[in-house]
C-alpha cells in the first residue's frame, strides 16, 4: 500500500461547498508537490442532496473514488452526512464534523432527525474526533464561509500533507480583495477552534 | 524537467485536450456530465476557435458537419441521452464522412447520477459503425482527444470520445503539453456528389466504412490507449475506463501475478486480444453498463477455438446496471484471483436508521411557486401534469407532487396531448422550462395547434438552463462566449405558431398565477401561460434580506412549511421559522400566509 498516499472525503448538503474545498485542498497539496486525484458529486444531487468529495493526495493514485475503510480524514459539513460517511473512515483515521444540522425534507416538512444523537454515534464510533461549534462558526465568519473553516481547522489538525499557510497560499491563488479576506478569516477562525 | 501540471476536472481536460489539438469549431447543447468541456473552451477565448452553444444536439451536431466538411477541426459536445437526439444527423454523416476531424464528444452516466438512461455510446458505436476512444482518466482524456481528432482526419469519418462520469467529474493533476501544430481549414470544396448523401452510393460507402473499420481493429492493436500487461499467468482481468483505474487500484502493491488487458477503443483491438487469451484459462471483464469489451474476449474466443472461461456481465459474475465502485472492483477481481478481501472496513455503527435526503428545489426556486399555483388553481378538476427535463422534474417530490409524467426533452407537451385524447374530460397541463422549450418544444407546440389539441402549454421561463450549471439559451440573449446576441421572445414563438391564447405572469404572484391557470383552463385549444422568474441560482446575492417570521403572529399552523417544502421552511418550537442563510426572500410563503406573520 501506498504508505504517502492522503485519502480525505469531504462530506455535505448540496450548495455547502463540498466542490470549492476539494478543489482548494487539491490546489494546496499540489504546491507541496504532491499529486492530486479526486471525484466530485456535480449535477442533480447539488440541489440540496447529499453530496461527498473524494480527495486523494500523494503518489501513483489511480482510483479517483476512495473505498470504504480507506479515508484517513472525514471532513463533515453536516452530522447525518458525516455519520452516513462513517463507513468510509479508515481504522485510526479522524473524522472532524460540524455539529449544526441541516435537517433533510419530504412530503410536507421537514423530517427532523435528532442531531445530538447522530453527534453522539459519531463521537463513539471514530478513534479520533473534532467537533466544531456551527454556531461559533456562524457567529464569527458566516455559515456560508463554513466549508473553509473546517478546513482551516483540518489543516491545523496536522491531518493533511500541508500546512495551514500553504492553504492559505492556495486561497489566494483562486480569490483577490475581500473575497480572499473572507475566506483567510474563515481558515483561521477554523485553526483557532483546534488550537484552543 | 519538471512538467508543468494542473488541477484539472476531467471535462476540463478534455476541452483544454481538444485546444491543444487545434479544434476550431466547438457546439454542443448542455447536459450532466458533458457540459464543462465546452464552458472550458469558451472560457479560454482562444483566437480563431468557434464556440456556441446550440439549440438541441442535433443542430450542434450538424453545425460541426458542416464545419468539418469544410476542413475544420470540430467538437461536438453531449451528453448520452442528447446523442439519440443527434443520431440522425450521426448515422448519415459517417456514410458521408468529413474532411476535417469531427470529434463527437458523448458523456455516458453509469449508475445513473444525472440521466434518464444508462444507456453505453460503445454500443452506439457498434451500432453505427464509428470508432469510439474510451479514456480511464482525466490525463488520458487530455492526450487522448488529440488522437481521436487525428484518427477521424485520417479515415475522413467522424469518430466518438465517450467519457464517463467519473471521468468527466473527476479530476487530477495533469501535466499540460505544448499545442500541436495546427493546419487552416482549407474550405469547402464542391466535389461533384461526394457531400451528397444518395442511395445509390451508400452501399459504396458502407463497403468503405467496413474497410475502415477492419483496418482500425488491427491498427487499434497497437495503440497506446490499449494495453496488455504481465505474462506466464493463467489468469487474465480486462477492463476499460474508469474501471481500469479501479482494477489498477486493487491490483496495486499485490505480488499476485495476472495478465491485464485494457480496452479503450471500438474497435476492439483483435490482434492485442488474441495475444491477451494466450495461455489464460480464465478472465475476468471488469467494465460498466454494456458487456462490450466482455462480448468481444467472447467471440474472438470461438474465432480462436481457445479453451478460457470468460467471466463477467454475461456469465453473472459482475452487476448489469449500476455503476462499478473501486470496493466493488476490489472485492470481484480478489474473488477471481482466490485471494482474501484484506480491507480492514469499519463494522457499521449505525444501527440508527438515516433519512434519506433527495435534492429539491432551491429555497427562492419561481419552479416551486409556478407549481404551487397550479396546484392550487386545479383543487377539484381531473387533472394530469406532464413534466419534462430540468431543475422542475423535481416538483414531482412531496409536497408540491407536480410531475406525473417525465420522458424525454420535449416530450411533456406532446405526451399531454396523446394522453387528452385518451381521456378529453381531464386538464392536461405540460409543464417544460425555458430552455427544453427552445430544445425541442416548439415542434410540439405546432402538432397541438395543427391537430386541434386542447392542452394547457406551462412554460416554466427562469431565464437559464439551470439543472446543467446556467448555461445560456436563445431566449436569454447571451451566447456560450458571453456576446448578446438577439434575445428569442418565447411569448412570440408561441403566437406564431398559433396558440389559441397566451398569457405572461410573474412567477412569484401566487394570484396572478392562480388566475391564469384559472382563465386556461376555461378556454378551448392550445393555451399557453409563461410563468417568469428568475432562477434563484442566478438571483442569489441580488436581492435584498430575507423574509422573517413574526413569531407574535404566527399561529404554528405549518401551512406554509406543509405546502412548499421549502428547504429555509421549518417548524420550531410551534411555530415557522426561517434560515435567514438560506432564505432567497422571494415571499411566496409570506402569500400563503393566514396570519400576515412573515414579512
Amino acid at each position: 500500500m501506498n504508505a504517502e498516499l492522503t485519502n480525505c472525503l469531504i462530506v455535505g448538503v448540496g450548495g455547502q461547498g463540498t466542490i470549492l474545498a476539494s478543489r482548494l485542498m487539491g490546489g494546496a497539496a499540489m504546491s507541496v508537490g504532491l499529486d492530486v486525484r479526486g471525484s466530485e458529486t456535480i449535477g442533480m444531487a447539488q440541489r440540496g442532496g447529499s453530496v461527498a468529495s473524494h480527495v486523494r493526495m500523494g503518489r501513483d493514485i489511480h482510483s479517483p473514488m476512495i473505498s470504504p475503510g480507506e479515508a484517513d480524514v472525514i471532513l463533515a459539513f453536516e452530522p447525518c452526512e458525516g455519520l452516513r460517511a462513517m463507513a468510509w473512515l479508515k481504522i485510526g483515521g479522524m473524522i472532524i464534523v460540524c455539529d449544526r444540522a441541516v435537517q433533510p425534507f419530504s412530503s410536507g416538512g421537514a423530517v427532523g432527525y435528532d442531531a445530538a444523537e447522530v453527534m453522539a454515534r459519531i463521537v463513539s464510533a471514530a478513534d479520533r474526533v473534532r467537533v466544531l461549534s456551527g454556531e461559533y462558526i456562524g457567529e464569527k465568519c458566516g455559515m456560508r464561509h463554513l466549508n473553509i473553516a473546517v478546513l482551516g481547522a483540518a489543516a491545523a489538525c496536522g491531518v493533511l500533507p500541508f500546512s495551514t499557510a500553504d492553504m492559505e497560499m492556495a486561497i489566494s491563488g483562486r480569490f483577490a480583495g475581500r473575497i480572499a479576506d473572507m475566506n483567510k478569516n474563515a481558515l483561521r477562525t477554523g485553526a483557532e477552534m483546534i488550537k484552543n | 524537467m519538471t512538467m508543468r501540471k494542473k488541477l484539472l476536472m476531467g471535462n476540463e481536460a478534455i476541452g483544454l485536450g481538444a485546444l491543444r489539438a487545434g479544434v476550431s469549431m466547438v457546439c454542443g447543447y448542455p447536459g450532466t456530465p458533458s457540459s464543462e468541456v465546452l464552458e472550458t473552451i469558451a472560457g479560454e477565448r482562444a483566437e480563431g476557435v468557434y464556440v456556441e452553444w446550440s439549440v438541441n444536439e442535433k443542430s450542434a451536431m450538424e453545425v460541426g458537419a458542416g464545419a468539418a466538411i469544410a476542413g475544420a477541426r470540430a467538437l461536438v459536445t453531449m451528453k448520452q441521452v442528447g446523442l439519440n437526439v443527434a443520431s440522425d444527423p450521426l448515422m448519415s454523416l459517417n456514410y458521408v464522412g468529413v474532411k476535417g476531424g469531427m470529434v463527437v464528444m458523448t458523456a455516458d452516466d453509469p449508475g445513473p447520477i444525472s440521466s434518464q438512461t444508462e444507456q453505453d455510446t460503445r454500443h452506439f458505436g457498434r451500432y453505427a459503425k464509428l470508432a469510439v476512444f474510451d479514456p480511464s482518466s482525466p490525463e488520458e482524456a487530455y492526450t487522448m482527444i488529440a488522437d481521436a481528432f487525428e484518427c477521424s482526419e485520417k479515415i475522413g469519418r467522424p469518430v466518438l470520445f465517450r467519457p464517463t462520469t467519473r471521468v468527466c467529474h473527476s479530476y487530477a493533476s495533469v501535466a499540460m503539453l505544448d499545442p500541436m501544430p495546427r493546419a487552416t481549414a482549407e474550405g469547402f470544396k464542391k466535389d461533384g456528389g461526394r457531400w451528397v448523401i444518395f442511395p445509390r452510393l451508400a452501399c459504396a460507402n458502407h463497403i468503405k466504412i467496413e474497410e475502415g473499420l477492419t483496418t482500425l481493429a488491427d491498427e487499434f492493436s497497437d495503440y497506446r490507449g490499449n494495453e496488455l500487461y504481465g505474462g506466464g499467468s493463467r489468469r487474465g482481468v480486462a477492463s476499460g475506463g474508469v474501471s481500469w483505474s479501479y482494477v489498477r487500484e486493487a491490483l496495486s502493491g499485490s505480488d499476485t501475478e495476472c495478465k491485464l488487458l485494457k480496452v479503450a477503443t471500438v474497435p476492439f483491438p483483435a490482434r492485442l486480444g488474441e495475444k491477451f487469451i494466450e495461455g489464460l484459462e480464465s478472465i475476468l471483464v471488469v467494465e460498466e453498463l454494456d458487456p462490450v469489451i466482455e462480448s468481444e474476449l467472447i467471440s474472438l474466443r470461438g474465432k480462436l477455438g481457445a479453451k478460457v472461461e470468460i467471466r463477467g456481465k454475461l456469465s453473472g459474475d459482475m452487476p448489469n446496471a449500476g455503476e462499478n465502485t473501486p470496493g466493488d472492483v476490489r472485492n470481484a477481481v480478489f474473488r477471481f484471483l482466490g485471494k482474501d478481501a484484506k480491507a480492514a472496513v469499519r463494522p457499521s455503527e449505525s444501527a440508527l436508521k438515516l433519512p434519506a435526503r433527495p435534492p429539491v428545489l432551491c429555497a427562492g426556486c419561481p419552479h416551486r411557486a409556478s407549481f404551487y399555483a397550479v396546484k392550487e388553481a386545479t383543487k377539484g378538476r381531473k387533472a394530469v401534469f406532464s413534466g419534462d427535463i430540468g431543475c422542475y422534474t423535481l416538483g414531482n417530490a412531496m409536497p408540491l407532487d407536480m410531475v406525473d409524467t417525465c420522458l424525454c426533452m420535449g416530450a411533456g407537451i406532446t405526451m399531454a396531448q396523446g394522453l387528452h385524447r385518451v381521456e378529453p374530460d381531464t386538464v392536461n397541463f405540460a409543464f417544460i422550462g425555458d430552455s427544453t422549450f427552445f430544445h425541442t418544444g416548439i415542434p410540439g407546440v405546432l402538432n397541438a395547434v395543427y391537430n386541434g389539441a386542447d392542452i394547457i402549454v406551462s412554460v416554466l421561463d427562469n431565464s437559464t438552463t439551470a439543472m446543467t450549471g446556467g448555461q445560456p439559451h436563445p431566449g436569454t440573449g447571451v451566447t456560450a462566449t458571453g456576446r448578446v446576441t438577439r434575445k428569442a421572445d418565447i411569448y412570440g414563438v408561441l403566437s406564431a405558431l398559433g396558440a389559441d391564447d397566451i398569457q405572461r405572469v410573474d412567477a412569484f404572484d401566487l394570484s396572478a398565477s392562480k388566475f391564469a391557470v384559472k382563465r386556461a383552463m376555461s378556454l378551448p385549444g392550445v393555451k399557453a401561460i409563461i410563468f417568469s422568474g428568475e432562477c434563484a441560482a442566478l438571483s442569489r446575492g441580488k436581492k435584498n434580506g430575507s423574509c422573517s417570521i413574526d413569531t407574535d403572529k404566527c399561529a404554528g399552523c405549518a401551512v406554509c412549511v406543509k405546502n412548499l417544502g421549502c428547504p429555509a421552511l421549518a417548524m420550531e418550537n410551534g411555530h415557522a421559522s426561517i434560515d435567514e442563510a438560506a432564505c432567497a426572500g422571494c415571499g411566496v410563503c409570506g402569500q400563503l400566509c393566514g396570519f400576515g406573520a412573515i414579512a
